[in-house]
């Protein structure tokens, strides 16, 4: 599949056209593991054109929150973070060896730009909730993204932080949900529809169209948290 | 909304839990960065003021998210104080609280409440002498056992201002007068044959217990960190008799490591690890696990005898 857009230009050297050498610098292969890539188009559309994150100023409270829930295969989150700055691209040769800040896991103490420590399932929407919560109290503008697998919602913590979200009608954040068909049980009548019965407004959309991504993630959703289902190929199936 | 429901008797001391109640308003009021969450429990209990009003939430029943929820609060700077019984507090979200607050790097106020058996008649689900015993598996809490209302009250106020993970554990029983805020032990009795840690709300009856016997009596309202220092340095036989209203044993390695490198015994009395499957009243309880005036005195007579 190719992506619908060249944003930015392949020849600056650290744009998405990078993202495939950067990713191989960990791997040692082009060819990806399907948690590795799920998330790779999603994660660049959201730090290159949707978030407002600076490298220079990774810790501004009024900077927007991605929180990668998802922490299997982090190679894409590393490479669009090298890609953009946050990382040094030298640092993801050692990728998950114990002198390397790059664990097959993300770490928040160790990597600029990460912002919540992750691998563990379940985590990270509830953890979202809270910091939603505590920008709205702070009256910061700042908007909460969390990042999730379509058989991470297996989890029962997902239906508690759903739940809450759209009681407490939490517009600020976003819940991306990667679906690549991976939950042992399946979501019978689509992912969207569990977040929409509790409150959320939902967009279905291609997890591998930029410009779908976009539209999707500026979606208008007022008064009510946005979920977004970035559909793409059946984890397994060949990329 | 009132506290009436939770009034105790005038003859008694006063109660932990309805202190924080009341306590928590102001708490608020006096720090903008503080965040009560709530999971029902204790929501129809504390009167709030408009001004704090939007900084008290609650979750509903959903623990696994009241820990998650406020290690998300922490990472935008802010001072979660959460709230609800021991074993829905420590126990089910044992994960979130290792990995949402602990891996996270970030902290929050617990205030747990219905320590240990408090509850006698509800039974093992609502139990919570395991909680102490799972803080010391994780990294960096300071753990306050208030034996008085008045001290549970000084730790909430010193502990809010910070950023660190701090567990106040509210327990029904008090001691008739408070004994001391900490952090470190304080010396209620000296005496030369050995050394009885009396843990917060247990503090009075031990007394009782050993008042014919030469033993140094030392008050642990704070048991994390443990005061290896004051235990060292009033130490005069190297017997130790650590009194505790959770799990026995739970600072048996603590003392041990305190005195390392000292020939010593230590004996480890608290709440029995088996299930009893009773109900009925504290008092029943306190009793059958040998934590009434009359089993710790027994104990640590045989003990030191």
């Amino acid at each position: 599949m190719t992506p619908s857009t060249t944003h930015p230009p392949a020849t600056t050297g650290t744009g998405y056209a990078a993202l495939p050498r950067l990713m191989a610098r960990m791997t040692g292969d082009e060819k990806h593991e399907p948690a590795a890539t799920s998330t790779l188009d999603v994660l660049w559309v959201l730090h290159d054109r949707v978030l407002r994150v600076d490298p220079a100023h990774a810790d501004d409270p009024d900077r927007d929150r991605l929180l990668v829930s998802k922490g299997h295969g982090p190679m894409a989150l590393y490479a669009v973070l090298a890609a953009k700055g946050f990382l040094d691209p030298g640092a993801l040769d050692g990728f998950a060896g114990f002198g390397s800040s790059l664990g097959q896991h993300p770490d928040r103490t160790l990597v600029p730009g990460v912002e919540i420590s992750s691998g563990s399932l379940g985590h990270g929407l509830g953890l979202a909730v809270g910091t939603a919560l505590g920008l709205r109290l702070a009256a910061r503008p700042a908007r909460t993204v969390v990042l999730l697998g379509d058989a991470e919602l297996d989890e029962g913590s997902n239906a508690e932080a759903i739940q809450y979200a759209g009681r407490a009608r939490l517009d600020r954040l976003t819940a991306v949900v990667i679906d690549n068909a991976s939950a042992s049980h399946g979501w019978p009548g689509g992912i969207a529809a569990r977040f929409a019965v509790e409150g959320w407004a939902t967009v279905d959309t291609d997890g591998r169209d930029h410009d779908e991504l976009y539209r999707a993630f500026t979606a208008p959703h007022e008064g009510r948290p946005l979920a977004v289902v970035a559909h793409v190929e059946p984890k397994g199936s060949p990329r | 909304m009132t506290v009436s429901a939770l009034l105790t008797a005038t003859h008694r001391p006063a109660d932990q839990r309805e202190r924080f109640y009341q306590l928590l308003p102001e708490l608020l009021a006096s720090d903008p960065r503080a965040v009560a969450l709530l999971a029902d429990i204790g929501a129809g209990y504390v009167d709030l003021p408009d001004a704090v009003a939007d900084r008290v939430i609650n979750l509903g029943i959903r623990e696994q998210l009241l820990v998650s929820a406020a290690g998300g609060l922490a990472l935008t700077g802010m001072r979660p104080v959460v709230h609800t019984f021991a074993p829905f507090l420590v126990e089910r979200p044992y994960e979130q609280l290792k990995l949402d607050l602990g891996h996270q790097d970030v902290g929050a106020l617990l205030v747990s409440a219905g320590a240990s058996y408090d509850m006698a008649a509800a039974g093992e689900t609502h139990f919570g002498s395991r909680d102490v015993a799972l803080l010391d598996t994780l990294d960096g809490w300071t753990v306050h056992t208030p034996g008085h209302a008045d001290e549970a009250e000084a730790q909430l106020r010193s502990a809010l201002p910070g950023d660190d993970r701090v567990y106040v554990r509210l327990s029904g029983a008090s001691n008739a007068v408070p004994h001391g805020t900490g952090p470190g032990m304080a010396v209620l009795r000296r005496g030369s044959r050995g050394t009885v840690v009396a843990v917060g709300p247990l503090a009075d009856r031990t007394l009782t217990a050993v008042s014919d016997l030469d033993v140094t009596v030392l008050y642990a309202p704070t048991v994390r960190p443990f005061d290896a220092a004051t235990l060292r340095a009033t130490l005069t036989a190297p017997d130790v008799v650590l009194v505790e209203p959770y799990l026995a044993g739970t600072s048996v390695p603590h003392a041990t490591a305190a005195l390392s490198g000292v020939r010593h015994r230590v004996l480890g009395l608290g709440v029995g690890h088996a299930e009893l499957r009773r109900y009925g009243r504290p008092a029943d309880h306190d009793a059958a696990h040998g934590l009434d005036v009359a089993g710790i005195r027994r104990s640590v007579r045989e003990f030191l005898s």
